[in-house]
């Protein structure tokens, strides 16, 4: 196991015990034994006073490789729904130009219908070359079509690395595309980067709810797959000269057990929820006290022509619906300025929004873990600071 | 303190905590507010197969006794005794039949209602028959193949809500309290209607109605026991089903009890926490060593019980009436712990204390308990001469 | 209709903490659950069940302990129950995973088989459609409703990120589930019973017939390189003086960075 016990430091005191969440370790004769249900999260290395747990060197000789020298280059799946190509395929483009640089290697796009101007589109946002096809089986999302040609392409040509949105387009088909080639799927990964020695792909995601960091790697496979959420990259620049090659694929042979005899737009609730696109964000969480509070911050948010956002806590309390959760289990945001209201901070939350440009916190408690995110902190009751911020920003607004 | 709970005794325990948590606390304020019966909660507990606790297997039960039945109850009244009490009265109702019922009757009546598809009742009290049961005034009078029930029942706890209920009326005046039989009415026969509901101070959750019966013909075959037996049904049932009302006075004390610590935990005077104050830390050991002796007191009382005990009226008697003299003193005492807070309808102590009062006064006021404690030791020393 | 559900055992999430110095997570006194998801699964096969008639098996991976998760679900109405343990099956990630699962499913036999849509602990909603990749079968994720479950074929609605679509998939199929879909029952006290006394049939490598390079460890391709805790971030400006003052001075500072 890649986990070990040095037998001769560990003092049988079980502090590894109490931090492993899979309750893998047990004391036996006196000192610690990692068990086989021990899920490598490692969470027990720190947490041994002796220095007694170590990650055992894997003999990686020992296990078979594929020649992983024979794949190259980085791809990006372009996810479209109703024919219209999804932001986040802007935005792997700009990080796995990134990443294709770091490999000295080329970068490519896949698109499955939609029309062919839009692969031009990927070309303009840095693509080299795009794999099209435009077959009507691609016009409505079902998981089995994509993942046979995603897979049949990758077979053929040996991307070291493939990249799609961490949508649920992404997140539901990307699977069987690991699953088919026998190879490493990292899900929602937050940061991407080439580890300096070995070329590999860092995947570093949330895990635990947001309470922790994983960075993983798939050494002996290729191609390294990862789903990335939207919003999370930045998107490289778009070049309306930029030239590149159009390659048409044939989905023949290619079937569908699923069939989609419906789709239903989002209900029109008359609120702008679209999160993800905001530039402003007024979140408000547990300190609200109560559905109430959310009336104040709507005032706000119709000054600052923002949307309204909240924490998991607001949402499990009932004051507002599930399409307002910002964070780890809800959506990922990244505006232009997010003010959080009576929000603590728990991790899971400021997973979700801590790549926005300018964080505001508003907290009474002045230890609240919000104001390590925050660029600009207020300590103080919300039911003074936010009634004097919109008598402010009134004033400023009628000055103009 | 480890009572020692066998595993499916445990299992009950933990089943109902968790319907306390999970499907009680979340709505717990609004009935109260709305004064809504528990319906959703009720089919929920019907479906945990919780209603069939105490009726023996054969008729679709569990087999369980009233120690089983007093730790579903306590977890529930943690929760809320609205809930507890509409669930206590069902049982309430049902001993009539379990303990002197004809198989045909047991047949009849005894899988639905341990199945949960029908509630039972309980109809003693009257206007002018509290705790002078002697004073009723309802009359069953037989005419060819049917009784003929006339008179109003008072304060009838799931009157309306149940299906099935279990009613005392006197069906020869001149035998005094012999004179009285016990009666199965269900609902829908005519001659049978419902008062109004009653507003109440606490437990709003249940429904407590008047029952009026006018010229109302039951079938023949519908008394429980004989003609004359109609006290000793209800004497014997009281004596079962009171443990029960001591297990609510344990549950609602522990709830406000549980709610105090947190509160008090919390809550900073002076630059500390209120818990380390002295004065309320003294509060909070003696609620919780009054609530701890009410504990040893009911268990024992409903194992004796269930131990084939005949004698069961003075130790049922004194359970209920510790208990719930501890759950009155707790709620006030818990109350008082969280200060203005606790008078608040935000928290849920001041409803557990509005709740507690009933337990002082139903199936028997505490007054009538120590009545009967009396009684019982009077008659214990003319026999021990 | 036989009906699969596969759960897991997780730590409540929810429960975590992070003790800061240290950067571990804090375990003690946390409790094991079902995942939340997976008991929507169950519900949907109890539901399913109760109106086509059928079976419905609970199948899990994991240490002994998690026998614990599978009477839970027996105790909730499902027939019988599968764990998949064994020192080989140590350390698997989502794959490894998935290819055991799949394991036991092809042995027992279902026409459905229905997921949570993900884990909290992992959070990854890989293994529902790895397991149905395995089997070679249609999949359909993030079913938010069952509009109708038939011999051959079910037709569901699944969320997307805006919106939602109706599919049709034929049998035998898998889909995943989310939160939305139903109010998971409580157990019965019957169940309860059933359930301590239930025989939870133990599957390792061997009897799935599965080479032991294609689970656990050895069968994962990912690994975990290392666990940190997410730092704070700097670019942190104090604001001074009085509320008002402070107020005056954000807006300022808004208004600079050209973000009003």
């Amino acid at each position: 196991m890649p986990l070990k016990i040095d037998k001769t430091k560990c003092m049988g005191c079980g502090a590894c015990i109490t931090v492993c969440p899979y309750d893998a370790i047990v004391i036996e004769d006196g000192v610690a034994r990692i068990g086989e249900y021990c899920q490598l999260c490692q969470a027990c290395l720190s947490s041994c006073q002796e220095g007694a747990i170590m990650e055992s060197k894997v003999d990686y000789a020992s296990i078979p490789t594929e020649d992983l020298a024979a794949w190259s280059g980085v791809w990006v799946f372009a996810e479209q729904r109703g024919g219209k190509v999804a932001p986040v395929a802007f935005e792997l483009l700009g990080e796995g130009r990134k990443l294709a640089a770091a490999r000295g290697a080329g970068l490519c796009a896949v698109l499955f219908g939609a029309a062919r101007s839009d692969a031009q589109e990927l070309i303009k946002w840095g693509a080299d070359k795009v794999y099209y096809c435009g077959d009507d089986i691609f016009r409505e999302f079902t998981d089995e079509p994509n993942a046979e040609l995603l897979s049949r392409l990758i077979s053929m040509h040996k991307p070291e690395v493939v990249l799609a949105g961490a949508t649920a387009i992404g997140r539901s088909f990307l699977p069987r595309v690991a699953a088919r080639l026998k190879t490493g799927l990292t899900a929602d990964c937050t940061s991407l980067e080439i580890e300096a020695d070995t070329g590999n792909l860092i995947q570093t995601r949330p895990a635990y709810g947001g309470n922790i960091m994983a960075s993983i790697l798939s050494p002996r496979t290729r191609p390294q797959m990862a789903t990335v959420r939207p919003k999370v990259m930045k998107a490289g620049r778009y070049e309306p000269d930029r030239q590149g090659e159009i390659i048409d694929v044939d989905a023949a042979g290619i079937r569908a057990r699923t069939r989609v005899l419906e789709t239903i737009k989002a209900a029109d609730t008359g609120v702008n929820v679209n999160l993800q696109e905001a530039d402003v964000i007024i979140s408000g969480g547990r300190g609200l006290k109560g559905k109430e509070g959310f009336g104040m911050l709507n005032e706000l948010a119709q000054l600052l022509n923002g949307t309204i956002g909240a924490s998991r806590a607001a949402v499990d309390e009932g004051w507002i619906p599930y399409c307002h959760q910002v964070g780890q289990t809800g959506k990922t945001v990244c505006p232009k300025l997010y003010i959080a209201c009576g929000i603590s901070g728990a991790v899971q939350h400021l997973v979700g929004m801590q790549s926005s440009d300018v964080i505001v916190a508003i907290n009474k408690n002045p230890e609240a873990p919000i104001f390590t995110a925050a660029t600009y902190g207020i300590v103080g009751d919300l039911n003074e600071v936010i009634p004097l911020l919109v008598k402010k920003l009134r004033e400023r607004k009628g000055a103009q | 303190m480890d009572y020692f709970l066998s595993e499916e005794q445990l299992m009950i325990k933990e089943l109902c905590a968790q319907i306390a948590q999970e499907k009680v606390v979340p709505v717990r304020a609004e009935l109260d507010e709305k004064e809504e019966f528990p319906w959703e909660i009720m089919k929920v507990m019907a479906a945990s197969d919780l209603f069939g606790l105490f009726i023996p297997e054969e008729y679709g039960g569990l087999g369980k006794g009233s120690f089983e039945l007093t730790i579903a109850v306590e977890e529930l009244s943690k929760a809320c005794l609205g809930v507890s009490t509409t669930y206590a009265a069902n049982a309430l109702g049902t001993y009539p039949i379990l303990l002197f019922g004809t198989d045909e009757q047991k047949k009849k009546y005894l899988p639905d209602i341990a199945a949960g598809k029908r509630l039972v009742a309980f109809g003693l009290t009257e206007a002018n028959a509290g705790s002078d049961a002697g004073g009723t005034q309802t009359t069953a009078r037989l005419e060819g193949d049917h009784y003929v029930i006339n008179g109003t029942k008072q304060w009838i706890t799931n009157g309306g809500e149940a299906e099935i209920y279990t009613v005392i009326a006197i069906t020869d005046r001149s035998k005094g309290p012999r004179g009285a039989s016990a009666f199965i009415v269900e609902k829908g026969t005519p001659g049978f209607s419902f008062g109004k509901k009653e507003k109440k101070m606490g437990i709003r959750a249940s429904a407590t109605r008047e029952l009026v019966f006018e010229d109302c013909r039951v079938p023949k075959e519908n008394i429980i026991a004989r003609e004359g037996m109609g006290f000793l049904v209800a004497m014997k049932t009281l004596d079962s089903s009171r443990v029960g009302v001591g297990a609510q006075g344990l549950g609602v004390a522990q709830g406000a009890l549980d709610e105090a610590v947190k509160f008090a935990r919390q809550r900073v005077q002076f630059g500390h926490p209120v818990i380390g104050f002295q004065a309320i830390q003294h509060m909070i050991a003696d609620m919780a060593t009054d609530i701890e002796a009410a504990r040893a007191l009911v268990y024992a009382a409903a194992r004796y019980a269930d131990s084939g005990a005949k004698d069961v009226t003075k130790v049922s008697s004194m359970a209920k009436l510790f208990a719930t003299d501890v759950a009155m003193c707790v709620t006030t005492n818990a109350l008082q712990v969280m200060g203005g807070s606790g008078y608040m309808r935000e928290y849920p102590v001041e409803k557990m204390m509005r709740d507690a009062k009933i337990l002082q006064i139903y199936e028997g006021t505490n007054q009538i308990q120590r009545n009967v404690i009396a009684q019982n030791i009077i008659k214990e020393a003319a026999k021990a001469r | 209709m036989r009906i699969a559900v596969c759960i897991k055992q997780v730590p409540d999430t929810a429960e975590v903490k992070i003790n800061r110095e240290t950067g571990t997570l804090v375990r003690e006194g946390v409790p094991s659950i079902i995942n939340p998801y997976d008991t929507h699964a169950i519900e949907a096969a109890l539901s399913i069940k109760e109106q086509l008639g059928g079976t419905v098996c609970a199948v899990t991976m994991g240490p002994p302990q998690a026998e614990a998760s599978l009477r839970e679900a027996i105790s909730l109405g499902v027939d019988e129950a599968f764990l998949v343990t064994g020192r080989e099956f140590a350390g698997a990630d989502t794959l490894a995973t998935a290819c055991a699962l799949s394991g036991v499913i092809k042995k027992i036999g279902a026409d459905l088989i229905i997921c949570g849509k993900q884990a909290i602990d992992g959070d990854t909603a890989q293994v529902g459609p790895e397991v149905a990749e395995f089997l070679d079968i249609p999949h359909v994720s993030y079913v938010k409703k069952i509009i109708e479950a038939g011999a051959a074929s079910i037709k569901v609605e699944r969320m997307m990120d805006e919106g939602s679509d109706i599919v049709e998939a034929s049998l035998p199929a898998l889909i995943t589930v989310v939160r939305e879909l139903n109010t998971p029952r409580l157990p019965s006290l019957k169940g309860k019973m059933n359930a301590k006394k239930a025989e939870i049939k133990k599957m390792g490598a061997a009897e799935l017939e599965l080479p032991v390079d294609v689970v656990g460890f050895n069968g994962s391709p990912t690994q975990v390189k290392k666990i940190f805790t997410p730092g704070p971030r700097g670019g942190r400006k104090k604001l001074e003086g009085s509320l008002e003052e402070q107020i005056d001075a954000l807006v300022n500072e808004l208004v600079e960075k050209k973000c009003l």
